[in-house]
Formats: C-alpha cells, sequence, structure tokens
C-alpha cells in the first residue's frame, strides 16, 4: 500500500478515536442540565468523564497534527477555510475544558449552575459543529486552482451540512446516554435508561437519512456496505439496550460511530477534501501529501507509539471501571 | 487594517497567553512530583499538605494551559496556512510527534493522578505524577525543536518545483544546535518562574498566616527561594552561550537586542539608552564597556557587526528590503528579561538571607512576596517578544518572510473577530484564574487527610477531584 493510502487510514483511525471517545463526554456535556437534576447528580455525572476528557482530546490534537505532518496543503485549506466554524469549535472547547476542570473548585452554588451551562453548550457546539465540518468535506467546497478555499460561513451551512451536524449531535447524545448508564447507579442510570429508546429511534432516521446521502453524493459498494453496517450496529445497540445489556449497548454506539467515520472516509478516498469549483482542484491523498521521506519516519512513530497510548489509556478505564453513585448526605460517611 | 499585522497580533497574544501558563505547569509538575516523593519517602504529613496545596494551584494553573494549547495547534492552519504548506512537510512532523508522545502522556497520567489517591497504590500514584511531568519536558523539547528550526532551519532542501522545504534530515531538526539550548534556557526559566512563585506564596503565608499553622510553608519558601538561584544561574550560563550562538546564526538579532548601528570593537553594553524618536541615535546611555564583545562573541575585545552593516550584507544576501527588526521593542526586551531575573534573584537571595536561623524577614517582604511571582513570569513574556520580532522579517529565517506565510484566503473581518474574540475570552478566563489561585492562597493548607487525598468528600471545597 502506498504510505499516503497509510496515512489517509491513520487520520481516519484518529478522527475514530476522537468521536467515540470524546463522543460520550461531549454526550454527557449535553445532557448535564437535562439528567442531573441537583448538585450531587450533576456531580456525579461529571465524575464518570473527569478522569479521561482531557486525554480524550488529545485524540483531536494529534489528528490535527498528524494532518499537518503528512497532508499540509489538507491542514491548511480546511483551517484556513473552516475559519469561523474552527473558531466557534476552539471556544467551544477552551470554555468546556475549564468549566470540568473549575466547576467545583467553588463551593457556591450560583459558581457552579454558571458552569454547567457553560459545559453544556460548550459541548453541544462541538457535537454538532464537527458533523457540519465533516459532511462538508465530503459534499465538496469551493476550491480554487490555488487550493484555497473560496466560500465563506454560510457556504458551510447547507441541508446537508447541517444534517451532517445533527447525525453527529444526535448520535454522541445517545452514546453518551449508554456511557452514563454504564457508568453510573441509581438515578441517573435509570433516567438516561429511559432516554435510550426515544432518543436512539430519531437519532436512527436522521443518521441513516445522512449515511444514504451522502452515499448518493460519493459513495461506492465499500462504503454503503460499510453504512449498513453502521446501521445494523446502533439497531444491536438499541436492541442490546432494551435487553439491559449495557455493556454491549455502550459498544454498539461506539461501533457505529467508528463504521460511520469509515465510511465517510471510504467515500472521500482518494480525494481528501473535493472541489465543488472544479474536480481537477480537488485535493487528493497525493497532491497534497509530504514526501516520502517524512511519512517513513511519521509510520516508524505512530507504529510504536500508537499501541503504547491505547495500553495506557485502556489501563486508566480499568482504574477506573467501578460505577459513580450520587453521593447523599445522609449516606455520606 | 491590514490581515498580515492582525494575524501577527493575534498569534503574538495567543502565545504569549499560552506561554504565561507553560512555565508553571512544566515546574510545579516536578516541584508537586517532589513534595509528593518526600511524603512518600518520610511519612511526614507536612509534605502530604504541601502537596496537596501546590497540586490544587497546579491544576488550576494546568487546566488554562491545556485548553489555550488547543488554539495554537490550529492557528498555524487558520492564518498562516501559506507557511503550513511550505513547511509542512518538515514543520508538522513535530507537531504530531508532540502529541502523540506527550500530550496523551500528561493528559492521561494527570487524570490518574488526580481520582487516582486511595484507589491506586502509593507508589503506582506517585510514579503517575512524575510521568506527567516527564511528558512536559518532552513536550517542551518537541515544540522548541520546531521553533528552534524557524529561527535557524536545517536538514532540509527546497524543492523549487513543489514550491515547499522538504525534509531531508529529521535527526538534524531534533538535534538542531539551536533547540539544543534553547531547551535548557526555557526549562531553567520555568523552573526560575515556579521557584518565585512556590517562594512568594509561601512567603505571604509565613507573614500573613496564623503561625504554627503555616509553620511548613517554611521549608517551602526555602526551598522556592533556592529554586530562584540555583535556576537563575543556570538561566545565566546557557543564556550566555545562546548569545553566542545567537550572534552566529543571527547576527542582526544580536544587533538589534543592543540597537547597535554601527560595528564596534570592542563593544560595550549599554543598560539603559534613550534615543532619537526615529531611534536611530543615542541621545543618553549608560554603558559597561566589553561586555557586548564578551556577550556576543566570548572574548572581550570581539567584533560586534551593527545594523548598519548587517542590512547592506543581508540586501547583497536576499535582495532588497528591510532586514531590520523594530529596535526598540528588540532592545527593551532583551533588558528587561535579564532586569526582571535579576530583580528576582535578587528577591530570592534577600529571602534565604531573611530566613536564616529561624528568623523571617523584615519589612517589605509581604510585598516583595507579592511581586515576586510576576517578575520571572514577565521575564519570559519579554524573552519570547525578543525572541520572535528580533527574528522579523522573517517567518523562517531567510528561507521566508512573515508576510509571505499568512494565509491569503482570511479578510481583515474574520481576523479582526477571532482577535477580538480570544482577547476578550482570554482576559475573562485570567480574571478567573487569579481569582480562584487568590482564594487557595487565602485557603491555606488543607488538611492531612491522607488515603482519600484530594476527593475527599468532606471538604468539596478543597477537593481536587469532582
Ligand atoms: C516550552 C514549552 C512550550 C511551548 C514553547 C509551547 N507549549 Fe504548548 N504546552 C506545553 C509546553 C509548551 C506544556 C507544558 O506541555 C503544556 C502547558 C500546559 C499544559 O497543559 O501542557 C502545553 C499544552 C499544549 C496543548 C494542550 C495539550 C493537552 O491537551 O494536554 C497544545 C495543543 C499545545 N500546548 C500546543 C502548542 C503549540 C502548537 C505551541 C507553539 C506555538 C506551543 N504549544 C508552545
Ligand atoms: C515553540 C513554538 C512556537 C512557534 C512554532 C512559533 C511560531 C511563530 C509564528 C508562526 C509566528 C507568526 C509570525 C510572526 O509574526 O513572526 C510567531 C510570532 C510570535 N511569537 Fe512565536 N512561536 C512559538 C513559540 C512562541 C512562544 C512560546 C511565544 C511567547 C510566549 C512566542 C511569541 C511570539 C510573538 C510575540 C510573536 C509576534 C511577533 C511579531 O508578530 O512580530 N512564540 N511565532
Ligand atoms: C543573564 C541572563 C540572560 C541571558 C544572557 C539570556 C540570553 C538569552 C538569549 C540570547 C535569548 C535569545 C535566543 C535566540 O533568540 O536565539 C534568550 C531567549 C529566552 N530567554 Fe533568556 N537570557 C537571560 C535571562 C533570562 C531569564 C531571567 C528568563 C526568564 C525567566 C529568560 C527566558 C528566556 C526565554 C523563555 C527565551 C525564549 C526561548 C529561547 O529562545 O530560549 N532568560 N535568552
Amino acid at each position: 500500500m502506498e504510505l499516503t493510502t497509510v496515512w489517509f487510514a491513520l487520520i481516519a483511525v484518529l478522527w475514530i478515536g476522537y468521536f467515540v471517545l470524546e463522543g460520550f463526554d461531549f454526550g454527557v456535556g449535553i445532557l448535564l442540565p437535562v439528567l442531573g437534576r441537583d448538585e450531587p447528580e450533576r456531580r456525579s455525572m461529571l465524575r464518570t468523564i473527569g478522569p479521561v476528557w482531557d486525554g480524550n482530546e488529545v485524540w483531536v490534537l494529534v489528528a490535527g497534527g498528524a494532518t499537518f505532518a503528512a497532508f499540509p496543503e489538507w491542514y491548511a485549506t480546511l483551517f484556513s477555510g473552516f475559519y469561523l466554524a474552527l473558531f466557534l469549535i476552539l471556544v467551544a472547547l477552551i470554555v468546556r475544558g475549564m468549566g470540568i476542570e473549575y466547576r467545583n473548585k467553588r463551593g457556591d452554588a450560583a459558581w457552579r449552575r454558571r458552569w454547567d451551562w457553560i459545559i453544556a453548550l460548550g459541548s453541544f457546539l462541538p457535537a454538532l459543529l464537527w458533523g457540519v465540518a465533516f459532511a462538508n468535506i465530503v459534499q465538496g467546497v469551493p476550491i480554487d486552482a490555488d487550493k484555497q478555499f473560496t466560500g465563506n460561513l454560510v457556504t458551510l451551512l447547507n441541508p446537508f451540512g447541517l444534517l451532517g451536524g445533527l447525525t453527529t449531535l444526535l448520535l454522541f447524545v445517545t452514546h453518551g446516554l449508554m456511557f452514563l448508564r454504564l457508568k453510573t447507579d441509581g438515578v441517573i442510570r435509570e433516567r438516561a435508561a429511559a432516554l435510550v429508546l426515544p432518543v436512539g429511534l430519531v437519532t436512527a432516521v436522521v443518521a441513516v437519512a445522512f449515511l444514504l446521502w451522502a452515499q448518493a453524493i460519493r459513495g461506492d459498494a465499500v462504503s454503503t456496505v460499510i453504512a449498513v453496517g453502521a446501521a445494523l450496529a446502533f439497531v444491536g445497540a438499541l436492541v442490546a439496550s432494551r435487553l439491559r445489556r449495557e455493556g454491549w449497548a455502550f459498544a454498539g454506539s461506539a461501533v457505529t460511530i467508528g463504521l460511520a467515520v469509515v465510511s465517510l472516509f471510504v467515500a472521500l478516498f482518494p480525494d481528501v477534501m473535493p472541489s465543488s469549483t472544479d474536480a481537477a482542484y480537488s485535493l487528493t491523498t497525493t497532491n497534497a501529501a509530504s514526501t516520502e521521506y517524512t511519512l517513513t519516519i511519521m509510520t516508524v512513530v505512530a507504529v510504536v507509539f500508537v499501541p503504547i497510548v491505547l495500553g495506557y489509556q485502556a489501563w486508566t478505564y480499568w482504574v477506573f471501571r467501578k460505577r459513580v453513585t450520587v453521593p447523599r448526605a445522609s449516606v455520606e460517611p | 487594517m491590514d490581515p498580515l499585522i492582525l494575524a501577527r497580533w493575534q498569534f503574538g497574544i495567543t502565545t504569549v497567553y499560552h506561554f504565561l501558563f507553560v512555565p508553571l505547569t512544566i515546574g510545579l509538575s516536578f516541584t508537586v512530583a517532589g513534595f509528593q516523593t518526600a511524603w512518600w519517602r518520610t511519612g511526614n504529613e507536612k509534605y502530604l499538605r504541601l502537596t496537596r496545596f501546590f497540586g490544587e494551584l497546579f491544576l488550576v494553573n494546568f487546566a488554562i494551559g491545556v485548553v489555550t494549547g488547543i488554539v495554537q495547534e490550529f492557528q498555524f492552519g487558520m492564518n498562516w496556512s501559506s507557511y503550513s504548506r511550505f513547511v509542512g512537510d518538515i514543520f508538522g512532523a513535530p507537531l504530531a510527534i508532540e502529541g502523540l508522545l506527550a500530550f496523551f502522556l500528561e493528559s492521561t497520567f494527570l487524570g490518574l493522578w488526580i481520582f487516582g489517591w486511595g484507589r491506586l497504590r502509593p507508589g503506582v500514584h506517585l510514579a503517575t505524577i512524575w510521568i506527567a511531568a516527564i511528558g512536559t519536558a518532552i513536550s517542551a523539547y518537541i515544540i522548541l525543536a520546531a521553533n528552534a528550526w524557524m529561527q535557524h532551519p536545517v536538514g532540509y532542501a527546497v524543492n523549487e518545483a513543489a514550491g515547499r522545504a522538504e525534509l531531508k534530515d529529521f535527526l538534524a531538526v531534533l538535534t538542531n544546535s539551536t533547540a539544543l539550548i534553547t531547551f535548557p534556557h526555557t526549562i531553567a526559566a520555568a523552573f526560575m518562574t515556579t521557584g518565585a512563585f512556590v517562594a512568594g506564596i509561601s512567603m505571604w503565608r509565613l507573614l500573613r498566616g496564623k503561625g504554627e499553622e503555616d509553620a511548613p510553608f517554611r521549608g517551602a519558601a526555602k526551598a522556592g527561594a533556592a529554586m530562584v538561584l540555583v535556576s537563575g544561574l543556570a538561566v545565566l550560563v546557557t543564556g550566555d552561550v545562546q548569545g553566542k550562538i545567537m550572534t552566529e546564526q543571527q547576527p542582526m538579532k544580536m544587533a538589534a537586542a543592543e540597537a547597535l548601528w554601527d560595528s564596534q570593537q570592542p563593544a560595550s553594553f549599554s543598560i539603559f539608552t534613550i534615543g532619537t524618536p526615529d531611534g536611530t541615535e543615542d541621545v543618553f546611555s549608560i554603558r559597561i564597556p566589553y561586555v557586548l564583545s564578551f556577550l556576543a562573541t566570548g572574548t572581550f575585545d570581539g567584533r560586534v557587526e551593527g545594523i548598519n552593516d548587517l542590512q547592506v550584507q543581508m540586501e547583497q544576501l536576499y535582495g532588497p528590503g528591510d532586514y531590520t527588526p523594530n529596535t526598540p521593542i528588540t532592545y527593551w526586551t532583551f533588558r528587561w528579561m535579564i532586569g526582571t531575573g535579576a530583580l528576582a534573584a535578587l528577591a530570592a537571595a534577600w529571602f534565604l538571607w531573611g530566613m536564616r536561623r529561624g528568623r523571617v524577614p523584615g519589612r517589605g517582604a509581604v510585598l516583595t512576596a507579592i511581586v515576586l511571582p510576576f517578575l520571572p513570569l514577565a521575564g519570559n513574556s519579554f524573552a519570547w517578544i525578543f525572541t520572535e520580532i528580533g527574528r522579523q522579517p522573517w517567518i523562517v529565517y531567510g528561507l521566508m518572510s512573515t508576510a509571505a506565510g499568512v494565509s491569503p484566503t482570511t479578510d481583515t473581518l474574520l481576523v479582526v473577530i477571532t482577535l477580538v474574540g480570544f482577547t476578550v475570552l482570554y482576559g475573562g478566563l485570567a480574571v478567573v484564574m487569579v481569582g480562584l489561585v487568590i482564594r487557595r492562597v487565602r485557603a491555606g493548607l488543607p488538611p492531612a487527610t491522607s488515603d482519600r487525598g484530594f476527593e475527599h468528600e468532606a471538604e468539596p471545597e478543597l477537593g481536587l477531584g469532582y
């Protein structure tokens, strides 16, 4: 296989890691004001993601860095082009991170309430906007002969883009529900369980519509089969959830997100950013790539270190495998 | 306004802001690991309480270091896309590798440390903070190697057909002489900053606190002050080497640091200068003979090239243009980098002297304790502004001009929106962060509830976890 293809696949892997992991903590953040009715409840919800959210977020930093290293033209066109959307995502990630880390640094209720809303909003916005961005990449955006994006923020807010945003948003919320069922006990677990089906069904409709539309725009047999696989995994997740198999249900929503990303990347290949102005201007895995030498070095580094990272991140989840319960003043030691 | 100017302001503001927190993260991670190790070895509760106290402050600082770092990762694409296209083959790799090797390490192991009290065995728990600390140092090395490449490009060749610089020798990039000396200087400066932070806060508690209750701060104040002096010495030694390397690699920066218009042999160093408004002629200055020669060349009568000569040389080399950076800025930031460090070292020496044999320093110590943490912090900012402005007009020295690196697609309005957005947001965050630090310091040492440590539910106010 060409190294450029390897790196295209590796970048897909990094985005899968990001969406599967940060997906549930976006979900938990969005659900914070919905499921957590008082302070101990909200606090225990945040506790489920407390030890891991920052590690999850690093996946996107590495995805960004890897895109820069392996496909500089893609990095340059994408982030200078999707300028305001990226700015909004960055602002959201900043205030959300501050919220998660700072909300418990002071005792007063008003302080905490304020940060709770910031966390919810800061989770909502990127969950939506990453979907908008990816949908637009798949659909193609105006790119000129100099590889420059010639649209603006409004260009991105087309029906397909918005449907993509809604899809990631709903998928992450469902994924967050599955996660909370798995990681909490008591009222939060019950409330999350009650929401899975109604939210899941809406998600299923939106996601299937989006994936089908994506296939119509730029799909082939393989990407379609994978999209169907994603849909089946989602059905499996909902069924497992009905059967109270919480571990399987969470695995199901994780696989759904992973396969959806794979399907989009397969549909995209060999383009990385198709041009809607003229197909000849599209950025591809070859015309956007770094040199063979750089890719070789990066491959060695990735082959050695990605498994190590996966190893210690998995260990973290193992250390914090216990369910979080809502502490009540009366039962406190 | 010109998007180039705005993009430069944006990069400058966001990076300098990021770097306000970076030195403290680097230094405090090792300091807290040190306190925890002392507790682990001696079982003395005093060290546990110090671990928790400074651990809290470390986390408050770390959080803001992380969120401001996220912006840095994407800025090159947003505002400097032409730069990214030109150097991506070389510059992207360190960025990706930094994430993979360092950021994962820091974030994952700090999560384990914060929530691992009472859940991990003490030895394993102690290891998590050390691993996170090592992660910060790895991160610093790799990103400084990237920055060093912009200061002094090595291991590359320009491919005219592809219109970009291409990587030829990755090892050369990682062992760039500029990176090898920038790293120890920056790390030493980080420890100096942290020492001042620890010494200032501890001294304040010692003088304003509740007597017995604050006794552990005595040792901490001494340790902090000693850290300032020892790392100050390291800063001096590494800075001296850096001056020579800089003179070799970027003679114009050295000339600009001194606002030396005409070549001199031997060259004197001015501590203070008042120039004519256009900056091309001195009206009044205090000078020390031979010092600049020594700083730049290592001998007392070495020749130091002046700006006017260098401007002519560079025009011959690179064609017509203005190759002189903004001299008033380089001149003063260079002095303030050194000056703030010297003041911090003086204050630390005074603290140590004042604390000999059970005493406490006298009048003025409270005020000094409040000012001290800000001195090296400001020194770091001055130093980066000097290093980066002194490199102008280049974004990659000798290879690409800053004007050529900016994104062609972003118009003024977009950059204004994000520039104002980040500045306002960052200002707000600083207020919140400083407010939290002050609260923590006022609250004093947390109790030594050992095994449940930071997430003890009974004291949510002092809990590190959630
Ligand atoms: C000398 C050290 C140094 C320098 C010059 C920089 N940084 Fe930094 N950065 C760190 C040292 C550091 C650190 C010590 O590793 C931080 C500080 C606080 C923290 O959380 O980790 C960090 C955090 C941090 C993060 C968040 C990591 C996470 O989520 O855990 C990112 C993405 C960056 N940085 C990226 C950058 C970029 C692109 C820079 C160049 C413009 C940069 N940093 C300059
Ligand atoms: C180590 C990684 C760093 C890289 C890759 C880097 C790169 C850059 C780039 C691309 C610019 C914009 C072009 C320019 O205006 O010169 C710049 C400018 C600047 N940077 Fe750095 N920088 C780094 C670290 C820092 C740090 C840590 C600071 C300070 C805390 C800093 C301070 C500045 C300032 C003040 C400017 C504005 C200079 C000007 O516009 O005239 N840089 N740097
Ligand atoms: C006698 C004292 C010092 C000397 C001679 C010295 C020398 C230098 C020189 C020559 C540079 C520029 C390197 C270049 O651009 O190529 C530099 C950069 C820098 N200095 Fe200093 N310095 C001193 C003190 C300090 C102090 C007190 C601090 C902070 C507390 C500090 C922090 C830095 C930082 C962060 C940089 C930018 C990164 C780098 O290029 O290393 N320095 N110093």
